[in-house]
């Protein structure tokens, strides 16, 4: 950091992360795909001072590390609930009544897809295909797939994580 | 992708023709040597080559499907068709489809008759829009005292962008979000002047489309003519007069100098200024500077401070070497000091009626003028700048009123600013600043003619160049010039690491110095690919033709220069000098709306200069108080009143 130079307000556990993470993926260029998974591994989520503060330990410019935490559904720059639910929008899903499913959860935890409860519990997500056409509706849990869903199961699935 | 040698030659067949080409070449380039120019829409030679748009989707036999020809590499026996009715058709269709999210309001675009866009769609043969749809948001960024964005007229083409980051590694504009959603703008929804962007303007010579223009502040400037209180004074650049003739038809590199004086008159201006006599100033200023600097042990290598955009870069990402950074300011900003004091003083005008405009090249002069220092000054409270046209408002304002530029006659430039040498045009081009200071600290430190004043090695378009000046009885004197921002940044970490090691160093923000600036006439992609060069060496051709012209070439030889020290100035560097022609810096965050940036940072070390600047109170050397009671000689009578000066030659 040059003298006079603006730092980045940011928690020191999170730095200390971050710091070993860019040290562990050093040797090799063109990681910050990796390092990003990582991170929000690590910290839940890639706020901006996280995206500022691996910016200038990398040398690579802000907007290109935003550019990819937008492009990739797979970054979240917002926190997320304690339980991640994805719901499979994909062809195949949605032609078997996915659409029911994301409506049902969202009315039995009153937020919309996308958002997270306000205890932080849940984090409801419609995501792209999962790859599991067979299972379809599918969904998962924090990774955990469940399939050939109805909106009817809906309650018993929460019921499991409460 | 491997790139073969450039010396090896292969043989393609382009719509039957058989043509040898370099093995380097990509089908656009190759199609041009066949004279077939493939429309293009996201490509910009040596900027941007994605091929993203799909504008230029040609046919070559065993590829499978159509393929973009500006990124798409030619071997040896290739086969290309590229008007056949599925080419015509599909790029018909691609445009089409950009059309169907891109405002339809061209009569009132700034960039109506020099779109990229509109001439496609001309050229292609669009007549009806047959995709009604999704239309974008629409983001109208006013933040930037320089640059306007408007979002909805984006077609995500990323010539901006690549601009930002490969030439001037700022990166203010990114590319985010994905799909239909994907967004070209700075970081976290933020407005420009919330982020690092140096005002640098380049990204609007690269935009096709009217997303991106400079701030328009031609209404300001008439009002002003067709205020009888004020009077309207203009400097003008050196560069403008390089490049203004584009804008009428004039080839790139044909230098109108002698016809800009008529013009402004012709405007209203009261009086026409030449920044070249400040230039000459600040070499003066910036000469002894370094001098004094190389002599009593100061901040070495000093770094020159004359490209806005340049300053701004350091301060967002080199805060620690803002010590290095000449203190003089640049030539806009003595000339609108001087013009507030100086020439308020010598004509009897109170400074409150002056109104000082200058045209410029470049966008970041507008955010110059609007810095903190430059402004609300004196006992008055006036701006140095009011008002920073760029050379392609200076040419919409000529165009507005009629005038046929090209019949204009030679007319001099006013005094008592109206004399510049030789090395003060030169400032125009890269290493222009740097060759001119070499004169004058040459002959001020050795007390002797300088022979050869042409420091070739410092001259051209390359990144980095360098030289060894020998300063008889001060020593060797090595020195180095840059251009575009992503160079001096190669530069300048090698000077941290401590490789590379200089006395003085020139940066401009732009390639090719001010004459490639974010304010000058557009040069379009094809142009870029069809011109017999860099139209940057054109233009710098054309600024040392009008240079040539001159029979002074040192800055110091400037009678007018002698003559303002002699009555006013006293010597370069007195405190006179000072409180007018020299400022400081500071460091700035690079994202300042952030709760995150932490702002409690001591940066006592980094404000340069004399005390008096810090504190509010007026300087002795500030305008008589009597300014302030109604001034005998204000206008309209104030041409009875001025003393007579050496005029012109």
């Amino acid at each position: 950091m040059n003298p006079g130079q603006y730092e980045i307000a940011i928690d020191p556990q999170w730095s200390t992360a971050i710091d070993t993470i860019v040290a562990a993926n050093a040797a090799q260029p063109g990681s910050l795909i990796q390092i990003l998974e990582q991170t929000q591994k690590e910290i839940g989520y890639l706020p901006e001072n996280v995206q500022a503060y691996l910016s200038e330990k990398l040398d690579i410019p802000l907007s290109e590390i935003y550019g990819v935490t937008t492009f990739y559904a797979l970054f979240n720059t917002e926190p997320v609930g304690q339980h991640t639910i994805s719901v499979c929008m994909g062809t195949a899903c949605y032609v078997k009544g996915a659409g029911d499913i994301v409506a049902e959860f969202e009315r039995q935890l009153d937020i919309k897809a996308g958002e997270t409860t306000q205890d932080g519990k849940f984090t409801l997500e419609a995501c792209r295909c999962l790859g599991a056409c067979g299972l379809a509706p599918v969904l998962t849990i924090d990774g955990h797939v469940h399939g050939r869903l109805t909106s009817a199961d809906v309650r018993n699935l929460l019921e499991n994580y409460e | 992708m491997a790139t073969p040698a450039s010396n090896t030659m292969v043989q393609v067949t382009i719509d039957g023709q058989s043509i040898s080409v370099p093995a380097s070449a990509t089908v656009l380039e190759a199609a041009q040597q066949a004279g077939i120019m493939i429309p293009t829409l996201c490509y910009l030679k040596d900027i941007n080559q994605t091929g993203s748009c799909r504008v230029c989707l040609v046919e070559i036999e065993k590829a499978r499907g159509l393929q973009p020809a500006c990124v798409y590499p030619v071997s040896d026996g290739m086969v290309v068709r590229t008007n056949t009715p599925l080419i015509r058709e599909t790029r018909k269709s691609v445009l089409e489809l950009i059309l169907s999210d891109h405002p339809q309001d061209c009569l009132s675009c700034v960039r109506s008759d020099s779109c990229e866009l509109q001439s496609l769609s001309k050229q292609l043969g669009v007549e009806n829009l047959p995709y009604p749809g999704e239309v974008s948001d629409y983001t109208l960024d006013l933040s930037s005292p320089s640059i306007e964005r408007s979002s909805d007229k984006c077609i995500k083409c990323r010539r901006c962008v690549s601009t930002c980051q490969k030439i001037q590694h700022v990166s203010a504009l990114g590319v985010s979000q994905r799909g239909f959603n994907t967004q070209v703008a700075p970081v976290f929804r933020h407005t420009l002047d919330e982020v690092n962007c140096i005002t640098c303007g380049q990204c609007i010579n690269a935009c096709p489309v009217g997303a991106l223009r400079e701030k328009d502040e031609i209404q300001k400037v008439w009002q002003a003519i067709a205020d009888p209180v004020q009077h309207v004074i203009v400097q003008v650049a050196p560069s403008v007069r390089a490049a203004l003739g584009e804008e009428f038809g004039l080839d790139p590199g044909t230098p109108v100098g002698h016809r800009i004086p008529a013009a402004l008159k012709h405007l209203g201006f009261d009086k026409v200024f030449d920044t070249g006599f400040t230039a000459d100033l600040t070499i003066m200023e910036e000469g002894n500077e370094f001098l004094d600097r190389l002599q009593g042990g100061g901040a070495l290598p000093m770094i020159t401070s004359c490209s806005p955009g340049w300053v701004k870069y350091c301060e967002h990402h080199y805060p620690d070497l803002l010590k290095n950074l000449s203190t003089a300011k640049s030539p806009q900003q003595m000339f609108g000091a001087l013009a507030k004091t100086y020439y308020a003083d010598i004509s009897g005008i109170d400074p409150r009626n002056i109104y000082s405009v200058s045209v410029m090249p470049c966008t970041a002069k507008k955010y110059e003028r609007q810095r903190a220092e430059h402004t609300n000054r004196g006992y008055e409270g006036y701006d140095d700048v009011d008002a920073v046209l760029t050379t392609r408002e200076l040419a919409r304002m000529l165009k507005q009123t009629g005038l046929d530029f090209l019949r204009l006659s030679e007319e001099p430039f006013d005094a008592p600013f109206g004399i510049g040498t030789g090395a003060g045009i030169n400032f125009g081009a890269t290493g222009g600043v740097m060759e001119a200071a070499l004169r004058t600290v040459y002959e001020t430190a050795t007390n002797q003619p300088l022979g050869n004043i042409e420091f070739l090695s410092l001259r051209g378009m390359e990144g980095i160049r360098e030289a060894h000046v020998d300063l008889p009885g001060v020593g060797a004197v090595h020195v180095a010039v840059v251009h575009g921002i992503s160079n001096a940044r190669d530069l300048l970490e090698k000077v941290k690491s401590g490789e590379a090691d200089y006395h003085f160093i020139e940066i401009m923000a732009c390639p090719g110095g001010c004459i490639g600036g974010g304010g000058q006439p557009l040069i379009n992609a094809q142009q870029r690919m069809t011109l017999p060069e860099d139209y940057r060496i054109m233009r710098t051709r054309a600024l040392f033709a009008e240079s040539q012209d001159l029979s002074l070439h040192k800055s110091h030889d400037n009678p007018n220069i002698k003559l303002i020290y002699e009555k006013y100035l006293e010597h370069p560097l007195s405190e006179k000098s000072h409180y007018l022609l020299h400022t400081h810096y500071q460091a700035r965050p690079k994202y300042t709306a952030q709760q995150w940036v932490a702002q409690d940072r001591d940066h006592e070390d980094l404000d340069i200069l004399v005390p008096w600047q810090h504190a509010h109170e007026p300087h002795p050397h500030e305008p008589h108080p009597e300014h302030l009671v109604p001034n005998p000689f204000a206008y309209p009578d104030y041409e009875n009143t001025q003393p007579s000066l050496p005029e012109s030659p």
